[in-house]
């Protein structure tokens, strides 16, 4: 079948702007993009950059934006993604900086990969292995799945606007060692991962978990963490604030009340950061986009507050 | 210029356990790779690493035995006995590092079976073992702030006074070229799949380090071996692991029947992988095959179990065929997968060029003789990566400094650019796809002496058409084109030597199956054929193989 690949182009030695170049392609039906790119390399233009190895959605080269979201372009068909035969779309994974084309540079996502301490810290080496549960084990498989693409980060809202968020990818991986029965470390990395950068900086946006080819649904991992932090006793954060006063919010008024959560989230104590909450809080009335600050009862507040109760002392129960 | 005293070419599994052991020393190491150390093959092992622990009634020697009928009987033995003396510890220890190995009820490290073996050894994560495995060295490679040169091509090995000084590499990202010197190298560059199309092998195994060996004078040992897998896909030759058959899977011809009765009565789809790859090209060449495939059934093994022990294969089946593993059988097909063969060492990895080791699949101790058993791959890279470290160690100390030669830099830096230079010409892909051909109808499953001499000479022309080629990408950043081309001049030395080696041996062993010379002749032939540069020219001797307790019987699964 013939195939049109659009492809994001950037070469920092030539041109200073990237653009898009059209290709067209004849390939095997159930071709993927993978082997498309790897066609036209070998067959079209020598000039093309990628990383590919494995072909096989193990090795975690070959992340790529299709058609605007991240995806292995190795396990991704041309024709899933091209229903009518129209151009797939190419490009490099966001947030991340450009080498050439669709190669990107991962520096900043090995380092903070390299922030979460990933290696398991015992402090003992027995003779023999460590006798732990299976299932503990199958468990940490969902994370030991990640290989490592950089999807998720491509994807993450998150980090879109404050890159020094620690990101979902290094997160997973710190999850792995939290969540390893073998780590004895776990109190320190709940800890460290409370800090600023850390778990409380993701905005729960889902994309990750969507976009990850290996279902390691990093952000479902990050809220566990947040759970476990806060288990932990680590409640001293903006984050675990934030989920404070939502719930009661909602438990005694049935609506949520986002004046009350700006200000209790910052801390009524914390002076600094309701100063800075305040110029926030200004700009925002000029733009309208403050919250009336006398809230509204809403008509059927008394059943949310019961279904909010309910919900309350099951999680008690359990 | 850089200077280290140990210098690892490769980060896959052997090139990592050979640098944490070379810091654990207290040697100054670097780590030298063409893709990020988790990009490395060693992650497409799915079933597992193989041990005999003594501490569940396991015997290493039982482990050995199967390893050496397995071998058909060409592994060195005391070579054999080192890693399967070694395996335990070697488990244990990537345990305690912190591979999440799969457990029985007692909470202990759990196993399924695998091919060539009666008792059940394999230790295994799911069918990411190889993955779960490498990014555990990686993590370690964190935890001991590794040197390593990421993304670097190294294109030459350094030879001082007759010893190995360093090798010489550009940074892929600039390209910027330099010499890196180093008192000690280890080989550690993987597979060499790619002189074969299709392969199970990534796209990165191209041999690197068996043309760099050879450059510096190391011969390659028994490169006629080459493992076809049984249970690979059609078309683009992608791996369903062995675990499927270890975890109780069957083979299927068109009839519907497990053709393996016929084959292999006791050990059914579990025995030896070139003893069933034939088995089913048999049955494909009779014409009970369909589309030159026959099938891996795995229904009754169930959603649940498939899902929970071989997801990963599952994802493979379904992304790459559109087929539910629990719902319908899949067609596969034997596939070059490894290589047997490789750069010639002692037990301790070092080679005949003072200085240059070798570890992993790109080294032959030998352990897997004329044919690998699943499972061993692994273990080969953990036991002799660590060995290779351990026993540069003396031989480092034994420097006080190391000068080099700074004009070998420019000398390389011109050879390139002359290949940049080249105005015009055929593109390294339509000669890495002659290439690729060639191998697969020359030495294959099944090969003869006009399928090697016919392969022999091709590759000969083909080796005569690489000053032909030209790199259209002139530039000096994330340059592929380069690299392939350079990748291009590593397979054609390993093709050619693969073409020699299986010319040269006179009988049918393991992998090596000579239609026009069935049988094993142990007689002459329980010997290794060893390919080496003289001058220009390749040059094949033979060198005795070394039985220690198991005397060569007829190997029957």
């Amino acid at each position: 079948m013939e195939a049109q690949i659009k492809v994001k182009r950037f070469n920092p030695e030539n041109e200073s702007e990237s653009f898009f170049q059209d290709y067209s392609i004849d390939v095997a039906e159930d071709s993927t993009i993978l082997d498309g790119l790897i066609k036209i390399r070998e067959e079209l233009d020598g000039t093309l950059a990628l990383r590919c190895s494995c072909r096989a959605s193990i090795c975690g080269s070959c992340s790529m934006k299709v058609n605007g979201s991240a995806k292995l372009v190795c396990k991704t068909r041309i024709k899933e993604v091209s229903l009518e035969g129209e151009p797939v779309i190419v490009e490099p994974m966001s947030n991340f900086p450009v080498i050439k084309d669709l190669v990107t540079e991962m520096d900043l996502f090995w380092s903070k990969v390299k922030s979460v301490d990933p290696y398991v810290k015992t402090n003992f080496e027995p003779e023999a292995e460590h006798i732990v549960s299976n299932e503990s084990m199958t468990h940490l498989l969902g994370v030991m799945n990640c290989i490592m693409c950089g999807a998720c980060v491509s994807e993450c809202t998150a980090l879109e606007v404050d890159p020094t968020f620690t990101g979902p990818a290094a997160l997973a991986k710190a999850y792995r060692f939290v969540a390893d029965p073998r780590d004895e470390d776990k109190k320190n990395r709940l800890g460290k991962l409370n800090e600023n950068t850390g778990v409380w900086d993701c905005s729960r946006c889902l994309a990750c978990v969507e976009v990850c080819p290996k279902d390691v649904a990093p952000m479902e991992r990050i809220v566990k963490m947040r759970d476990l932090a806060i288990e932990e006793g680590y409640t001293n954060t903006s984050g675990y604030r934030h989920t404070e006063s939502f719930s009661d919010s909602i438990k005694k008024h049935g609506r949520l009340d986002e004046t009350r959560l700006a200000l209790e989230s910052t801390g009524l104590l914390n002076i600094s950061g309701l100063i800075d909450l305040a110029v926030i809080g200004i700009k925002s009335l000029f733009k309208g986009k403050i919250p009336p600050p006398l809230p509204h009862k809403p008509k059927e507040a008394d059943k949310v507050t019961s279904i909010a109760r309910r919900l309350d002392s099951q999680e008690t129960e359990e | 210029m850089s200077k280290h005293d140990l210098l690892i070419i490769g980060a896959g599994l052997a090139g990592l356990r050979a640098a944490v052991e070379g810091v654990r020393q207290g040697l100054n190491v670097a780590v030298i790779t063409k893709v990020h150390p988790v990009r490395s093959h060693s992650n497409a092992a799915q079933g597992g690493i193989n041990a005999a622990l003594t501490d569940r009634g396991d015997d290493w020697r039982d482990h050995a035995l199967a390893t050496i009928k397995g071998s058909d009987y060409l592994a060195d033995q005391d070579a054999v006995e080192v890693m399967c003396r070694e395996a335990g510890e070697a488990i244990i220890e990537l345990e305690n590092m912190g591979v999440i190995f799969s457990r029985d009820d007692d909470g202990k490290l759990g196993t399924r079976a695998f091919g060539g073996q009666k008792k059940a050894r394999t230790y295994f994560v799911g069918a990411i073992t190889g993955s779960a495995l490498l990014h555990v060295l990686y993590e370690q490679s964190v935890k001991y702030d590794l040197h390593i040169y990421e993304e670097w091509f190294v294109t030459k090995l350094i030879k001082q006074d007759g010893k190995i000084a360093g090798a010489i590499a550009f940074d892929i990202k600039t390209g910027q070229m330099e010499l890196i010197t180093a008192k000690a190298v280890v080989l550690a560059t993987g597979g060499a799949g790619r002189v074969f199309e299709p392969s199970t092998n990534a796209l990165i195994c191209t041999g690197d380090g068996l043309s760099l060996a050879m450059q510096v004078g190391a011969p390659l040992m028994d490169t006629e071996m080459i493992q076809y897998h049984p249970t690979t896909l059609a078309g683009n030759g992608i791996l369903l692991s062995e675990a499927a058959r270890g975890d109780g899977a069957y083979l299927i011809n068109s009839e519907g029947d497990r053709f393996m009765e016929k084959y292999a009565p006791d050990y059914m789809e579990l025995a030896s992988r070139d003893v069933v790859s034939r088995a089913e090209q048999t049955e494909i060449d009779e014409g009970r095959g369909v589309d030159g495939c026959v099938y891996l059934d795995l229904r009754h093994l169930g959603k649940k179990f498939i899902e929970e022990r071989l997801g990963y294969l599952q994802e493979v089946a379904l992304e790459f065929r559109g087929i539910d593993l629990s719902e319908s059988p899949i067609p596969i097909k034997p596939g070059m997968h490894y290589i047997m063969g490789g750069i010639k060492t002692d037990l301790n990895g070092a080679t005949n060029i003072p200085g240059l080791y070798a570890a992993g699949e790109c080294a032959n101790v030998s352990v897997h003789g004329a044919n690998r058993l699943g499972a061993n791959s692994l273990l080969d890279t953990i036991v002799f990566g660590r060995r290779a470290a351990v026993n540069s160690v003396e031989y480092i100390k034994s420097f006080s400094s190391l000068e080099v030669d700074e004009r070998e830099l420019s000398k390389e830096k011109s050879r390139i650019q002359n290949i940049l230079d080249r105005p015009r010409g055929m593109r390294s892909a339509e000669l890495r796809n002659k290439m690729g051909a060639t191998m697969t109808k020359g030495i294959g499953v099944w090969r003869d002496k006009d399928s090697i001499i016919e392969a022999m000479a091709k590759m000969k022309y083909l080796r005569g058409q690489l000053p032909n080629v030209y790199i259209e990408n002139k530039g000096k950043v994330f340059n592929t084109d380069l690299v392939s081309y350079l990748e291009l001049e590593f397979m054609v030395d390993v093709a050619e030597s693969i073409c020699h080696g299986a010319d040269k041996r006179l009988e049918s062993r393991g992998a090596h199956f000579r239609t026009d010379m069935k049988s094993r002749n142990d007689a002459d032939w329980l010997k290794h054929t060893l390919v080496q540069f003289a001058d220009e020219e390749l040059n094949t001797t033979t060198s005795d193989v070394t039985i220690t307790d198991w005397q060569p019987t007829e190997r029957v699964y």
